[in-house]
């Protein structure tokens, strides 16, 4: 008996490793371990056999059954194996296409700028693009038939009515809606009658203005500074220049380290080693009087992004009309 | 405003490079755009020396040179009558270009090559000297640049002058700027002064008819004097600052007003009628000539210099042709007056003008200085016309400015800056600039403003005088203390940025086109005449006919820029954008601003691959957008219908649908009417996308409630009816939906098929419905059921047949 095991069990595993298919595989499964199998045969000799011998030939027919199994496990693995490489795709082949929309760089900026002063706490308020004369010029301090007009070429619509040149607008339309604190953001259009390499007609700024007790000068400081090491980095240089704005006073030009040359001069910040990015100041007391602020109580202070220019330093844009071409191959790398 | 630091340098010590009073200039807010060295076009002119000097073989007339140039020798062709042996000289080497613009070249000069030019002081343009080439003294070393060897420096400083700060456009002015950075003191040009009346008061007079507009007057008179070019001093200081020198008179009159800030006019006396002036605003339509040669119609706002009879010229901004300083001029009348700026700009604005005189007198020259300036520019006239000055001057000042008085507080300033000044720091930085300030208690300081600064009227104004010339960068840095109050995000804003990212996740670029139109958008888009987007915003000066007023719908702007992209040959386009339309409303000043969500497609769905064939897009592309769309906002019950011709004109008949959700339109989406498209330079199909974002979000649901989804699975039955060409899907599945049967969770068209064997005029749809039950596995039974019932209802209902 104990011969006759081994011998099936040293051709069993022969026949299993050697079975060159899955039908092979099979087949001899089904002879060895099958119901009338060789494995079955030998269960059915047992009642032949004395008591004594019975016991141990049970064992050592189940151990041959188990020794089976695992060789038949193992040897389907291994043909499963080689047939999955056989298979092998070409995984070098693209991907079935999945489209990947874009948004505008201009979008992007804008987005960014905006978390960043959401994240301080700024809300967000918009206003119209058509513009009355009063919230675009007269209510911030620009009389009518004054020089500082001729800062801003404007579009005009009708009489009293432009194309807002600026989102400053938003600050007298937000005071004149709320009372302070204010601490608010006006992403937006504007528009401009002016066209080159470097001015487009329509453009996009993000506005600012924060009103309240007790604010100075040193926090505009402090605001402009956090959103400049935020936007461009910890270690940006930059630098507060006085300006002049009808609607601030003192008024203020923001420039910053260029982040071409890092300084050294380059045609991009025409040797000066400073790109001028923003202009700000605090809030002229006549445009609070024209919201009926208490100037003796109130102090604010109000700044203007243009994001153009910021996502051009961003991107590396070179011509600031590419930004309206709407060129597939300009959308598609951003 | 144009600055020579040479020319500074006769009012005030520098002692600065030019690049660090630049920075110093720029940092007190006069922001210096470029500096340029004056002589750079000289780097190539050098030191030479004349070794030999002979005949030239094949001219007479001139001289053939071996020149030591420093770094060699030479052979220069002169024409001098100076040019000899041992002669220390100037050799423009090749490239130089002269201030005569002409560029000197290595050139063959009757057969003799020179390599370069001995140069006379006229040709450097250091004089008017051209008698010969330049002698210089001494041991000078050839080879050294001749800016150096003539002790020659100069920088041009552009200085980019804020409105606010007229006192600046004049050297004077800055360099009262500079004395208070460098703390050197200011030194005043010299004039003689005159007194009021005496000879001057009776050859002339002056009468102000419009004191409101013209409130001083001051005339001069020279008699005898020689017309001509002005001495070499004088033109080279003009030139520059970029002025072109005209004549001696003229000359003086520029040299005046750059160096104190108040335009001068000179008149030729003799061509004043009853030679006295008169200042009065024109008779409507009076016509006159400028000095350009321009004619113009005049305007009743206009303020006219006249002399007895006629104007003579545009006050403040041009003087008249038929009384300019002429090559026969004797006596001039000398103008110096102070005009309103309000009175200026008009004129200017109105006439198109924009002259060096209505710039400083649109800013706002000195009220106190007309008198000095006259005094100054008669007194120079005298000496380079060689005319002779009449005692005294008409000082006509009907309305004398009195000087204002601002009170500061110190504790005030320190609260606006956020810094600690003391009191008598800030009365030195602003007295710094010539504003007297006297102490009136601990805490105020009062101010008396000088007629040259009309930018400061309140104590903002001072605190901002402070702030610049104590220095930005010496202010601290702190943040605001705010409450800690989080606001909540306006909804729409938040809106239209998911929207954004639904499309991006759709697979449309973001574009942003310009929120012009041309003029012709309507007819370009077919709109009927009544179409209310006909009514548009037009802008009154437009840059162009293609922005000739705002856009009233998205889609002229996109199908311009996919018909731009086609052109780049970027065929398979997928592109939106989200942005304001704008539409004039009866009897309003301002337009309604509506945000649209516009997209275009074009082309194949997929670029060409191994995996997929290329399939070109069609009307599902953009009807299946619109309504992922819907599905991303979870908007129900949109319907869809084909479109009505009136508001979507610009879509292919048959081949666009509507949205509408209860009453409100939502857009559309459809191909593009091929004539349209062509306007737009496109040839192959190209579909529209167009919904209203205002009513999109308003059907947002703001609040989302979750329900458990069955336990129990699902079973799909598929049916294929065979019914009229015209029978819409929508209809069939919004039936069985509509029945009410809790077991039916949903229903698809899976195929649509016309043609063989089925019968013309006929279409096979294939549907799908899933049924699915809450409360218990659904047997084989029920299902056949209640699947044969809806089947026989809609076979009735279409009236259709079963395959």
């Amino acid at each position: 008996m104990k011969e006759k095991i081994a011998e099936i069990k040293a051709r069993a595993l022969a026949e299993m490793e050697q079975a060159g298919d899955e039908k092979a595989l099979k087949e001899a499964n089904a002879r060895f371990l099958g119901r009338k199998g060789d494995v079955a045969a030998l269960f059915a000799e047992i009642p032949r056999l004395s008591p004594e011998e019975r016991k141990q030939a049970g064992q050592l027919i189940n151990e041959l059954k188990n020794a089976l199994e695992q060789a038949f496990a193992r040897a389907t693995e291994a043909l499963a194996e080689r047939d999955s490489r056989e298979h092998a795709l070409d995984v070098t082949l693209p991907g079935r296409p999945m489209a990947v929309g874009r948004l505008h760089p201009i979008t992007k900026v804008m987005e960014e700028m905006c978390a960043i002063f959401t994240r301080m706490g700024f809300s967000v308020a918009e206003g119209p693009e058509v513009e009355l004369d009063w919230y675009n010029f007269e209510a911030l301090n620009f009389p009518p038939d004054h020089p500082a007009r001729d800062m801003q070429d404007t579009f005009f619509v009708s009489d009293g009515v432009v194309l807002r040149t600026h989102t400053s607008p938003l600050q007298v339309r937000t005071m004149e809606k709320t009372r302070p604190p204010v601490r608010v953001i006006a992403p937006g259009k504007v528009f401009r009658c002016d066209s080159d390499v470097t001015h487009t007609p329509m453009f996009h700024q993000v506005e600012g203005l924060v009103v309240d007790r007790g604010i100075s000068f040193a926090d505009l400081k402090g605001t402009l500074t956090e959103f400049v090491t935020s936007m461009f980095g910890k270690d940006t240089p930059l630098r507060f220049r006085p300006s002049f704005f009808p609607f601030t006073e003192p008024s203020a030009e923001v420039d910053i380290g260029c982040v071409m040359c890092k300084g050294a001069g380059c045609r991009i910040c025409k040797k000066t080693g400073w790109l001028e990015i923003l202009g700000s100041g605090m809030v002229h007391p006549a445009v609070f009087e024209n919201v009926n602020y208490d100037t003796s109580q109130y102090t604010g202070f109000a700044f203007g992004l243009g994001v153009e220019r910021v996502a051009m330093l961003k991107y590396g844009i070179d011509d600031i009309r590419r930004f309206f071409e709407n060129d597939g191959k300009f959308l598609q790398q951003f | 405003m144009i600055v020579s630091m040479s020319w500074l340098k006769d009012y005030v010590d520098i002692g600065l490079s030019a690049g660090a009073l630049a920075d110093a200039l720029t940092m007190r807010g006069l922001e210096v755009e470029a500096v340029r060295d004056r002589y750079a076009y000289l780097s190539s002119v050098k030191v030479a020396r004349i070794l030999e000097a002979g005949p030239h073989p094949r001219a007479d007339k001139l001289t053939l040179c071996r020149v030591d140039a420093g770094d060699g020798e030479v052979t220069i062709v002169c024409g001098a009558p100076n040019a000899r042996k041992g002669l220390l000289t100037a050799l423009a080497l090749p490239g130089t270009e002269l201030p005569s613009g002409a560029i000197v070249n290595e050139a063959e000069i009757r057969g003799v090559l020179s390599k370069g030019m001995l140069c006379s002081e006229s040709e450097l343009g250091l004089s008017d000297d051209a008698a010969g080439i330049l002698e210089l003294p001494g041991r000078m070393k050839p080879g050294t640049p001749i800016a150096r060897a003539l002790k020659l420096s100069d920088f041009i400083l552009e200085i980019g002058v804020t409105p606010n700060r007229p006192d600046c456009l004049c050297m004077l002015g800055v360099a009262r700027e500079v004395a208070a950075i460098t703390g050197k003191k200011l030194r005043l040009p010299e004039t003689g002064a005159s007194r009021q009346g005496g000879e001057t008061a009776r050859l002339t007079s002056v009468a102000i008819e419009a004191p409101q507009d013209c409130p001083r007057y001051v005339a001069r008179l020279l008699l005898n004097a020689k017309i001509g070019p002005s001495p070499f001093w004088l033109r080279d200081r003009l030139s520059a600052v970029g002025q072109r020198p005209l004549n001696n008179i003229v000359d003086v009159t520029n040299y005046v007003m750059l160096e104190l800030g108040q335009p001068l006019h000179a008149f030729d006396l003799d061509l004043l009628e009853e030679r006295r002036i008169v200042v009065r605003r024109a008779l409507p339509g009076e016509p006159f000539v400028t000095l350009d040669g321009q004619k113009r119609e005049l305007l009743p706002e206009n303020l006219m210099i006249c002399d007895g009879k006629k104007p003579v010229a545009l006050a403040g901004v041009m003087g008249g042709l038929n009384s300019e300083i002429n090559g026969n001029t004797q006596n001039v009348l000398l103008e110096s007056a102070y005009f309103s700026p309000m009175s200026v700009r008009r004129t200017s604005k109105k006439l198109g003008y924009h002259t060096e005189a209505s710039h400083r007198f649109e800013r706002g020259v000195d009220p106190e200085g007309q008198l000095r300036a006259a005094d100054r520019a008669i007194a120079l006239m005298a000496e380079v016309s060689g005319g002779t000055v009449v005692k005294g001057a008409v000082d006509s000042h009907p309305a004398p400015v009195k000087r204002r008085k601002v009170t500061l507080s110190v504790k005030q300033a320190n609260r606006i800056l956020g810094t600690k000044i003391p009191g008598q720091k800030m009365a030195g930085l602003i007295s710094s600039v010539d504003i007297p300030v006297t102490k009136l208690d601990r805490d105020r300081l009062s101010a008396t403003i000088p007629g040259f600064r009309p930018d400061i009227s309140r104590p903002e104004d001072l605190v901002e005088e402070v702030a610049r010339l104590w220095g930005f960068d010496r202010i601290p840095v702190t943040t605001p203390q705010f409450p800690m109050e989080a606001e909540n995000e306006d909804g729409f804003l938040a809106f239209r940025r998911s929207l954004r990212a639904v499309m991006t996740g759709l697979g449309f670029s973001e574009a942003v086109n310009y929120s012009f139109a041309p003029g012709n958008a309507g007819d370009l888009l077919d709109l009927s005449p009544e179409d209310r987007r006909r009514s548009t915003v037009a802008l009154l000066n437009p840059l162009s006919e293609d922005m000739a007023v705002m856009r009233s719908s998205l889609c002229s702007g996109l199908l311009a820029a996919a018909g731009r992209n086609v052109n780049q040959q970027n065929r398979d386009l997928a592109m939106f954008e989200l942005g304001k339309t704008f539409v004039a409303v009866a009897g309003e000043k301002l337009p309604q601003e509506t945000f649209y969500l516009a997209a275009v497609l074009c082309g194949s769905r997929q670029p060409a691959s191994w995996a997929v064939t290329e399939q070109p897009r069609d009307f599902y592309d953009a009807k299946g957008a619109v309504e992922a769309v819907l599905a991303a906002f979870k908007i129900q019950g949109a319907r869809f219908s084909p479109a009505g011709k009136v508001e979507f004109p610009y879509l292919r008949p048959g081949h666009g649908a509507e949205v509408r959700h209860g009453d409100l339109l939502l857009g559309c989406a459809g191909q593009v009417s091929p004539s349209v498209a062509r306007r737009f330079d496109i040839k192959a199909p190209i579909f529209l996308v167009e919904l209203n974002a205002h009513h999109l979000s308003s059907l947002a649901p703001e609040a989302i409630t979750f329900a458990p989804p069955s336990r129990y699975p699902s079973v799909t039955r598929d049916i294929t009816l065979i019914v009229a060409r015209a029978a819409q899907a929508q209809d069939v599945i919004a039936r069985v939906l509509s029945m009410g049967n809790e077991w039916v969770e949903s229903m698809d068209a899976i195929d649509v098929y016309v043609g063989n064997p089925i019968a013309e005029g006929k279409k096979s749809m294939t549907f799908r419905i899933t049924y699915r039950s809450f409360e218990a596995t659904l047997t084989d039974a029920e299902v056949n059921t209640l699947h044969e019932k809806i089947g026989r209802d809609l076979v009735q209902a279409f009236n259709a047949e079963l395959p």
